[in-house]
């Protein structure tokens, strides 16, 4: 007769089993198609089937991660545009864009909305944004990353750094306070002297007929870009639709070409 | 005290200042070997941290510097002067393993590691840290909010976004159209056209000076000195009227600086001559218009079979025009600097007539 062996399971902790039951449930499994990523197989599937890190993959040069090569300059912009996109998303639950709201909207927000430190995170994520992008530039110079094959990336980034600076000019006037009307006045100035489009600018006198002026301080570049004469509803209401609308469509467009081409032009950049 | 809040007013001029950012890119670039210590670049953060806080006990050192929105230009400050450091000291020591005979460093980090966890936690950790920040910042210090926009009230001075300060700084040198319009146009152009007119292989994907020493020296006094040091100087050392103000100076609204600028063309006729101003423009600004020809025409083809001749034979015809062009271009800046410092000279060309003042 056999003797009858029992063998006692160890058993396990209730957290341990908690977890278990967890990950064998239907929902889990119907979001998450893989173990947690400790093996190698699972680490190429967590990066194959998530869409959020599949901009990475699966194995990087060393170097790539490290700070000393990559300064991080190019992640942070990034992540600041979106902490943007976020706070700036906020913002205009608060914000009128028209002469009547637009200053007093402003006051609301710093005198009335509780914890309301959206307007400083924007500011100060901008500012920080225009300089994370600029060092960003400057990594990619000094490692020589600009060179075959990655010419057109590098092309892509400075469109970026402009629009980079053109959302942070647009959204200086939109407190519409003193400091914001003068620094654009400032700005757009500049735009009456463009060659032959501005009616200051050189050779715009030329183009008329007789003495019909085609380039007047009616039509020209600063008045296309500020709907009028001079920085006011016009210019706001312009200003404000660029800022939140235009812009960062265009510039979420060419990231993702941007990250796309990094990955397409051999990953990030390493001695050949 | 005094002693010394004078002499950085003294040397915060912009004449001395400019000539002392090229002396520093000089000094960078020459005793390179020298400074890529670790103790020049952290030393370098500590002097200025000490001159920041010794100078935050200056009243108007304190009112130009916690203007909110010209924090941030401090912070651009260090991180520029650390990152420009930093680069070359990772060159510097790239170069030398180089010169023995060993691959840079980059190259032994070649083998790959994985995404998960190597890269995402430290995305997460300076996602983390870039957050903190971000929000402490956000807290300690409120985002300016002036009086309500008034057409009537103009302030002086009157600052474009600190970013623009550069491009400012240029209308002290240039009419609008040049510094306001066709510069920066050219800047934009100029930086896509880095990548092809750049024909040196080397130095991809690696930090390294001595092989590309041209590259980096111009991009360096572009960017650097050109750019963010002509940022610094709009924000902390212009005041009412544009003029300049040292960082330890009051900025009194009433101070004067004589202006005796004079054309060319009135140097050339007038002075030169002795005799009045031509009426019809072209004739009295042909000399402006012959200096400006042999600047951008003339120059680029003596130079390719002189000084550049190694250049024009290795980019080709093509590149080595559209390269000379873009660097004399961003010279102008310094040699228009430099004419208005030495001989008070307003305008190179000047054709009020139709708004083309170069």
């Amino acid at each position: 007769m056999a003797t009858e062996v029992k063998t006692i399971e160890p058993k396990e902790p209730a957290l341990t089993r908690a977890w278990n039951w967890l990950t064998d449930t239907q929902i889990w499994k119907s979001i998450f198609r893989h173990g947690a990523p400790v093996t190698d197989r699972n680490r190429v599937l967590v990066m194959l089937s998530n869409v959020f890190l599949h901009l990475h993959p699966i194995r990087i040069r060393k170097s790539g991660v490290k700070l000393r090569y990559t300064w991080c300059m190019g992640g942070l912009s990034f992540f600041l545009f979106l902490v943007l996109t976020f706070t700036g998303l906020l913002l205009m639950f608060y914000y009128r864009p028209t002469l009547e709201y637009a200053y007093s909207d402003i006051v609301g927000l710093r005198e009335h909305v509780p914890l309301g430190i959206m307007r400083e995170m924007h500011r100060w994520g901008a500012h920080a944004m225009v300089i994370t992008v600029w060092l960003h530039m400057f990594r990619v110079f000094m490692t020589g990353s600009y060179k075959p094959p990655r010419e057109f990336n590098w092309n892509v980034g400075v469109i970026m750094l402009v629009l980079t600076l053109l959302l942070s000019f647009t959204g200086y006037l939109l407190p519409w306070d003193q400091l914001a009307i003068w620094a654009i006045t400032v700005g757009s100035n500049m735009a009456r002297a463009t060659p032959f489009l501005g009616h200051e600018g050189p050779g715009a006198a030329l183009l008329a007929f007789g003495d019909v002026k085609l380039i007047h301080a009616g039509d020209d570049a600063r008045f296309a870009l500020l709907g009028g004469t001079f920085v006011g509803e016009g210019a706001l209401l312009r200003f404000y639709v660029l800022h939140c609308v235009g812009l960062p469509l265009a510039i979420a467009v060419l990231m993702a070409v941007h990250f796309w081409r990094v990955r397409k032009d051999g990953g990030i950049s390493g001695p050949l | 005290m005094h002693l010394l809040k004078d002499l950085v007013n003294f040397l915060a001029d912009p004449r001395i200042y400019f000539v002392l950012a090229v002396g520093m890119l000089g000094v960078l670039v020459w005793q390179r070997n020298r400074l890529a210590s670790g103790r020049v670049g952290y030393g370098l953060m500590a002097f200025l941290t000490v001159f920041f806080l010794f100078g935050s006990f200056d009243r108007n050192f304190r009112l130009i510097v916690t203007k909110p929105d010209n924090v941030p230009i401090v912070g651009l400050i260090f991180v520029l002067l650390f990152f420009t450091w930093y680069a070359m000291a990772e060159a510097v020591k790239n170069d030398q393993r180089l010169e023995v005979g060993k691959p840079p460093i980059e190259k032994e980090e070649e083998n790959r590691v994985w995404v998960w966890p190597d890269l995402v936690y430290t995305e997460l950790i300076a996602l983390v840290l870039c957050s903190v920040i971000l929000i402490v910042w956000s807290i300690f210090l409120k985002a300016p909010l002036e009086q309500p926009a008034n057409r009537a009230a103009t302030p002086n001075p009157s600052k474009a976004p600190w970013y623009f300060l550069g491009l400012q700084e240029m209308l002290v040198y240039f009419d609008p159209w040049l510094a306001g319009v066709v510069l920066p146009g050219l800047i934009i152009v100029g930086l896509m056209a880095i990548p092809y007119i750049d024909m040196n292989p080397k130095g991809n994907g690696y930090y390294t000076f001595k092989e590309r020493k041209a590259e980096i020296t111009i991009f360096l006094f572009g960017f650097a000195v050109l750019w963010v040091s002509l940022i610094v100087l709009g924000t902390f050392l212009r005041g009412p009227n544009w003029n300049f103000f040292g960082p330890f100076e009051y900025w009194d609204i009433h101070k004067l600086l004589p202006l005796t600028n004079v054309n060319l063309s009135e140097y050339f006729w007038v002075r030169m001559l002795g005799r009045g101003l031509p009426t019809n423009w072209a004739v009295r600004e042909f000399p402006g218009i012959l200096v400006m020809i042999v600047y951008l025409g003339v120059l680029p083809a003596v130079l390719a079979r002189g000084w550049f001749k190694a250049y024009y034979e290795k980019m080709g015809a093509a590149r080595y025009h559209v390269g000379v062009f873009l660097f004399l271009m961003m010279m102008l800046l310094p040699v228009k600097m430099l004419t208005r410092w030495l001989f008070n000279l307003k305008y190179i060309v000047a054709i009020h007539e139709y708004f083309f003042n170069i």
